[in-house]
């Protein structure tokens, strides 16, 4: 034990703002022979975060595409923006849109927070979304990162309420509307839809109430959600022991392999992602704005009203579908199904080879194609050609538009996989990729065709 | 400093006691998340008392018969039937809830919003709504229709017994 350091002769000595910086630093004065400078300071508050090494293979950047840590950095910037906005926001219908319209002519630099919170929340869906798809295409969810995988698909809802809650606060005619139709799709949830619809909106129209509650959930209780479970989610990483390891489909499964210090390997690679992303997202947000609308009208619905893009998929389901099926149903089983993705029994694994192998490759493709071909298909025909209720006059819709189309489906796919299966003599792990690729492909086709395609009245048309 | 023992069994009486502590801690709970879902709970609207919610639409003689009038401030349609009966439909769209403008040259109600339709009466001329347009009461004192904007009526299809007829002159 050393006696304690009240005289300390050397730091009497030292210049007032050495024993300042000391007095905030202490562990630079204890260790004076291993510290150089502040980046000792630094270092050791990474490494607070940061594992101290890491196996270089998951260095590579085809693994991760840094997609996680770029929806990082887009957390922070939506985290960083959103506070500033704040500062200028009236969540008060008769003021939000007059606030946001005083914000971008008035407030200097205004319009380029609201565009890079704007773009910095669109962009994140993306890449959450991409960063979704990597972990399923390296099979990085297998044991023992199943239940990361969870926390993940908590984190992607999440994301997805942020997005939502944050579109209603403008209260132009675009965010109006868009919020009264997905908010009225509750009504179709069984046990308590309606309750719940009542409680969001606090009350039966959109109006004050709901306003405030969007905004004390969009600006508090989500992002307390967010930072909550991306710490859950990174801790679950270094459980896991890193990343999953990559390798070639033929290869055996590599040990840790060599290991190299964090500082500077990973983090200089990280900061080269962020910096090239916020410069991105920089560019974008000075040449794109926002868009703003006329302030919204109650009186006055807009043709066509959409739903914000993301959930597109869900409104052109909502066009083909009785609503109890394409809103509560479908999304229902989606989610059983990604929720216990990690948890079926695969009696081999090959986590953090792409897309699991040659084999897998081949069979993914084909599930892409027939996506491609069957789910356009199915969209025309179901707009021109199929007419239940003139064929099958007084049957219930939840079963002409509900029990029959989706049994269908289903049937599709399972002849579809059983064939497949039998050909290819293929594993689980193959033939749950390719299931996973085809509804995939359709979902990503449902949402153009309701992006792009859908013109006034909701009718077919040409972009 | 005694260490202390953790290898004894531990005694009936202590695990009572920190039974009986998780049971209190788990009312405590289910008291705190009762009393936030209570503040929670959507109240009554501000300044939403009876008044008000009648509307006085205006004379009989005012609504010709086929026609249909909008009520911006009520928030509904005034519609009068061939036939001469009155009845007044929520302009709300059951589908999604879109306000529905009416189409006097195609005489319905077409939704923009995914492409709905409704006739005179409310009744769906094209899906995706799946029930009639909601109704208000109507009530005629004096020559004067009255709306009752309080309630929408739920159907689930049209029925005659539904519209109101003027007295007989
Ligand atoms: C706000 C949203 C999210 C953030 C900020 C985030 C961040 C990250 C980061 C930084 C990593 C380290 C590796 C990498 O950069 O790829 C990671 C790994 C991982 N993420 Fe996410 N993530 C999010 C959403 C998701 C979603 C939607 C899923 C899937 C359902 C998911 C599942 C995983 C899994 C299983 C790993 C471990 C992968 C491995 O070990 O190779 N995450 N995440
Ligand atoms: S809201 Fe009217 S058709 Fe959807």
């Amino acid at each position: 034990m050393r006696p304690a350091q009240q005289n300390d002769p050397v730091a009497e000595q030292l210049s007032l703002f050495r024993r300042v910086g000391y007095s905030i630093f202490p562990g630079m004065a204890r260790q004076p022979e291993k510290r150089r400078g502040y980046r000792h300071f630094f270092n050791t508050l990474i490494l607070h975060f940061r594992p101290r090494i890491v196996p270089e293979r998951t260095l590579r950047f085809t693994l991760t595409w840094g997609l996680g840590g770029m929806a990082v950095v887009l957390v922070f910037m939506l985290i960083g923006t959103g506070l500033l906005l704040k500062f200028a926001y009236e969540p008060f219908p008769g003021r939000a849109y007059d606030s946001i319209v005083h914000l971008q002519n008035e407030v200097l630099f205004g319009q380029l927070i609201r565009n890079i919170h704007h773009w910095s929340a669109n962009l994140l869906l993306v890449v959450v979304f991409l960063h979704f798809l990597r972990v399923f295409f390296t099979g990085a969810f297998h044991s023992p990162r199943q239940f990361n995988w969870i926390f993940g698909l908590t984190l992607f809802v999440t994301v997805l309420l942020s997005n939502f809650t944050g579109y209603l606060l403008p209260w132009d005619q675009l965010a109006y509307w868009a919020i009264t139709i997905c908010t009225g799709m509750l009504e179709y949830m069984p046990f308590g839809g309606a309750k719940i619809q009542h409680w969001i909106r606090g009350g039966t129209e959109i109006g004050p109430a709901t306003l405030s509650n969007f905004y004390a959930i969009h600006t508090a209780i989500l992002p307390g959600c967010v930072i909550i479970l991306m710490a859950f989610h990174f801790w679950r990483v270094r459980k896991a022991g890193g990343l999953v390891m990559p390798r070639g489909p033929d290869e055996d499964a590599p040990s840790r392999g060599e290991t190299v210090p964090t500082i500077p390997n990973l983090i200089l690679r990280e900061v080269v992602v962020a910096l090239v992303l916020i410069a991105g997202i920089l560019v974008l947000s000075v040449v794109l704005n926002a868009p703003l609308e006329a302030k919204a009208n109650p009186g006055l619905s807009p043709n066509p009203t959409k739903a914000p893009w993301y959930f597109m998929g869900f409104q052109e389901m909502l066009l083909h579908f009785h609503p109890l099926f394409a809103l509560f149903v479908i999304p229902f089983l989606i989610m059983c199904a990604l929720v216990s993705i990690p948890y079926m029994r695969y009696p081999e694994t090959t986590p953090g080879v792409w897309f699991v192998s040659s084999k897998g490759r081949r069979m993914a493709l084909t599930g892409a194609v027939t996506g491609l071909i069957a789910t356009p298909i199915g969209i025309l025909l179901d707009e021109y050609v199929i007419d239940v209720v003139a064929w099958i006059p007084g049957i219930p819709s939840l079963l002409s538009n509900g029990v029959i189309p989706l049994a269908l489906i289903l049937a599709g796919v399972w002849g579809f996989y059983s064939v497949m299966k039998r050909r290819y003599g293929a594993s689980r792990e193959e033939t749950v990729q390719m299931v996973f690729v085809f509804f995939l492909t359709a979902f990503v086709i449902l949402t153009v065709t309701g992006i792009w395609f859908r013109g006034t009245a909701m009718k077919l048309a040409w972009p | 400093m005694k260490k202390q023992k953790t290898d004894q069994p531990e005694s009936s009486r202590r695990k009572f006691l920190g039974k009986l502590w998780l049971g209190l801690g788990a009312i405590a709970l289910i008291e705190l998340v009762g009393l936030i879902l209570t503040y929670l709970r959507p109240g009554k609207p501000r300044g939403s008392d009876d008044a008000g919610t009648v509307v006085e639409a205006g004379a009989v003689e005012k609504f010709l018969p086929d026609s249909v009038t909008a009520f911006v401030r009520g928030k509904f349609y005034l519609c009068r039937l061939e036939d001469g009966g009155f009845l007044a439909l929520s302009r709300k769209c059951t589908h999604l809830g879109c306000t529905v403008p009416w189409v006097d040259k195609e005489k319905k109600f077409a939704c923009p919003c995914h492409g709905s339709a409704f006739d005179i009466r409310g009744e769906v001329i094209s899906p995706p709504a799946p029930r009639p347009l909601d109704a208000y009461a109507v009530s005629i004192e004096n020559n004067v229709v009255k709306v009752n904007t309080k309630r929408p009526i739920k159907r689930s299809e049209f029925r005659k017994e539904a519209l109101v007829y003027p007295k007989k002159a």
